[in-house]
């Protein structure tokens, strides 16, 4: 299996106020295609920080860092943003959908901004609202949505571009336990189905869900 | 996609949308005015002044038509001499001044033209005819309804009028053949127009001969200001004046209304640039958890600029025309008021309509209003996506 993201000595330093704070202290970390990792740790460990870096909405402050064979640890910002579109799909917490627009919208978003004709655009979004079970909820707006199904579409929308790399930052973090289970058979599905997933949670079940999971502490790599 | 968003982000505020669209519209309004009124004056003095196909006046030397109680002396050889030249095709002498008619106990005074009736371009028929023979005279309406008289009647007029002795001198009896609207004289002005030897002979010696103003028509074709200079070299004891000259005369007259039309108008371009700058950056702030997941998940940063100037643009687009009727109507009543003031001609306009001034005012202002959201765009779609996301997340 071919390396997705190869991190190597990842430095993130914040500035806040007169002090530094050191978000992540030389952290290594190789995923391998098709792999599924979560990343724990107590909060301010650096999950996150990491998950941005990864995702390539931060950069750090040194080290190296690679997805999909690219170095992407100093892309100017319309590059970078053209990598997330093509190569990164996130997942967030708070599943940060567009309210204004229909769940389908919603997922032909990123497939618009990559180019993708109207029609197609639509079949595409069908197809994966299909894939996360919501495809009779494709014109409902994220109001109409429980948060369930709003983390649905959420995961639909990352897929769209088919990424290298699915991002998931707390996924059930704002899910009921039932809800929660669901979305951890969802993201065991879709590694089972080839996409590759790295995910930040403090969820015990859904981190063994994992094939392999990484233990931060500190801004390190513990284990 | 774009347009859904900004569309969407519109209506999501729509009392603060409806508010901005009125607020931009008011601004627009008065910038749409004040264009009008920085040319309305000037245009209409043009008009004025071409409404009887007159390029040159001449009048005493060194004066401006009706400036002065002073005439020009032989302007009978004058007009002779003018008419005799092949490039003009009409000459018409005025002589100005006024006529008293006793009326009962009291006195009417009246402004009076003496003029040319067969090529006369001071006033236009209403009802009747124009005066043709010497005893015969036209009058406004407030002349009319001073005296109490209308077409047909007659009355005694004189030339002079001595207050302390309560005499008259230079009396004639005139019979009204026309009701007449004089077109450089305000509407609630009394004035009568007869053959301009008539009044001559009712003023006395002193004004054998003589004429106030003469106004020429040049044959088309006629390079207008040539024709000036050539009149000016030829006959020194007049000053000859041309449309675009009376218009030179004119705007340096009207510049306090253009610098405060110019200031006014720069102003309310100003209030709508804040107006929609503040309305944008409210609404970048708002959204600024959407900009960032948007930038997240790969929308471009001009995609994100581009979708909320579409906003800022809607705004303006569907103000302007509310401003322009707006405009139009305020401009409208604001007329109404201003040409209500003593003493001007009743044609001339304060604020006039000119498709292309009002097109450019607006499009400014749109443009205006687009700059306007340009840098608060910019601005949110560069924030920092991972430190913005997580203070949304604290948030």
């Amino acid at each position: 299996m071919s390396t997705i993201v190869e991190a190597r000595g990842l430095v993130r330093d914040y500035r806040m106020g007169d002090e530094i704070v050191h978000a992540l202290r030389g952290v290594s970390l190789a995923v391998h295609e098709r792999e599924h990792v979560a990343i724990v740790g107590p909060s301010g460990c650096g999950k996150s920080t990491l998950l941005n870096l990864l995702g390539v909405i931060d950069q750090p402050t040194s080290g190296e860092l690679s997805i999909a064979g690219e170095r992407v640890d100093r892309l100017s910002d319309s590059r970078a943003t053209e990598f997330r579109l093509r190569r990164i799909g996130f997942v967030f917490q708070r599943f940060y959908l567009m309210q204004a627009l229909t769940a389908r919208e919603n997922v032909e978003l990123p497939l618009a901004e990559a180019g993708m004709a109207g029609a197609e655009r639509r079949e595409r979004a069908v197809e994966l609202l299909d894939y996360v079970g919501l495809r009779k909820r494709e014109r409902h707006r994220p109001s109409q949505l429980s948060g369930g199904e709003q983390q649905r579409v959420a995961i639909a929308r990352a897929l769209a571009n088919r990424p290298s790399l699915l991002l998931a930052d707390e996924p059930t973090g704002e899910l009921d336990a039932r809800t929660g289970a669901e979305m951890i058979a969802l993201f065991e599905r879709l590694n089972d189905d080839g996409t590759t997933i790295v995910v930040v949670t403090h969820d015990e079940e859904l981190a063994r869900a994992a094939r392999r999971v990484v233990h931060m502490r500190d801004g390190e790599i513990v284990g | 996609m774009i347009a859904t968003l900004a569309f969407a982000s519109l209506r999501r505020h729509r009392a603060r949308t409806a508010l901005a669209v009125l607020g931009v519209a008011v601004s627009a309004a008065m910038l749409l005015d004040m264009v009008m009124l920085s040319t309305g004056m000037r245009e209409s003095f043009r008009g004025l002044l071409l409404s009887q196909g007159f390029q040159l006046r001449l009048s005493p030397k060194g004066t401006l038509p009706f400036d002065t109680e002073a005439t020009i002396r032989s302007a009978d050889s004058i007009v002779a001499l003018i008419r005799a030249r092949p490039s003009v095709a009409a000459v018409s002498p005025v002589l100005g001044g006024q006529l008293h008619f006793p009326v009962g106990a009291s006195t009417v005074t009246s402004t009076a033209l003496g003029v040319d009736p067969s090529v006369q371009g001071d006033f236009e028929l209403v009802a009747g005819r124009d005066p043709a023979a010497p005893d015969e005279i036209v009058a406004n309406d407030a002349t009319l309804r001073a005296l109490g008289r209308s077409v047909g009647d007659t009355v005694r007029a004189a030339a002079g009028y001595d207050p302390q002795l309560r005499t008259l001198s230079g009396q004639r009896v005139l019979r009204i053949v026309g009701r007449v609207r004089f077109i450089y004289l305000a509407l609630d002005q009394r004035a009568v127009a007869l053959p301009i030897g008539t009044l001559r002979a009712m003023n006395g010696p002193a004004s054998e001969g003589r004429a106030s103003l003469a106004m020429v028509r040049v044959r088309t074709g006629v390079d207008v200001e040539r024709e000036r200079a050539d009149l000016a070299a030829q006959l020194r004891m007049v000053t000859v004046i041309s449309t675009s000259e009376a218009l030179k005369q004119v705007d340096e007259r009207l510049s306090y209304f253009r610098q405060l039309a110019v200031i006014l108008g720069a102003v309310s371009l100003v209030v709508g640039f804040l107006l929609v700058t503040t309305l944008v950056t409210v609404s970048v702030n708002e959204r600024i958890g959407e900009i960032s997941v948007m930038r997240a998940i790969g929308v471009r940063r001009w995609r994100v600029v581009a979708q909320i100037l579409l906003e800022s643009s809607v705004l303006m687009l569907v103000a302007s025309p509310i401003g322009l009727a707006l405009g139009l109507v305020t401009a409208r009543w604001l007329n109404s008021i201003l040409a209500s003031f003593p003493g001007l001609p009743e044609r001339i306009d304060f604020f006039l309509f000119q498709p292309r001034a009002a097109l450019t005012a607006l499009g400014l202002l749109a443009l205006s209003g687009v700059l306007a959201g340009l840098y608060p765009s910019w601005r949110g779609s560069s924030r920092p996506i991972a430190a913005t996301l997580r203070q949304e997340a604290v948030g």
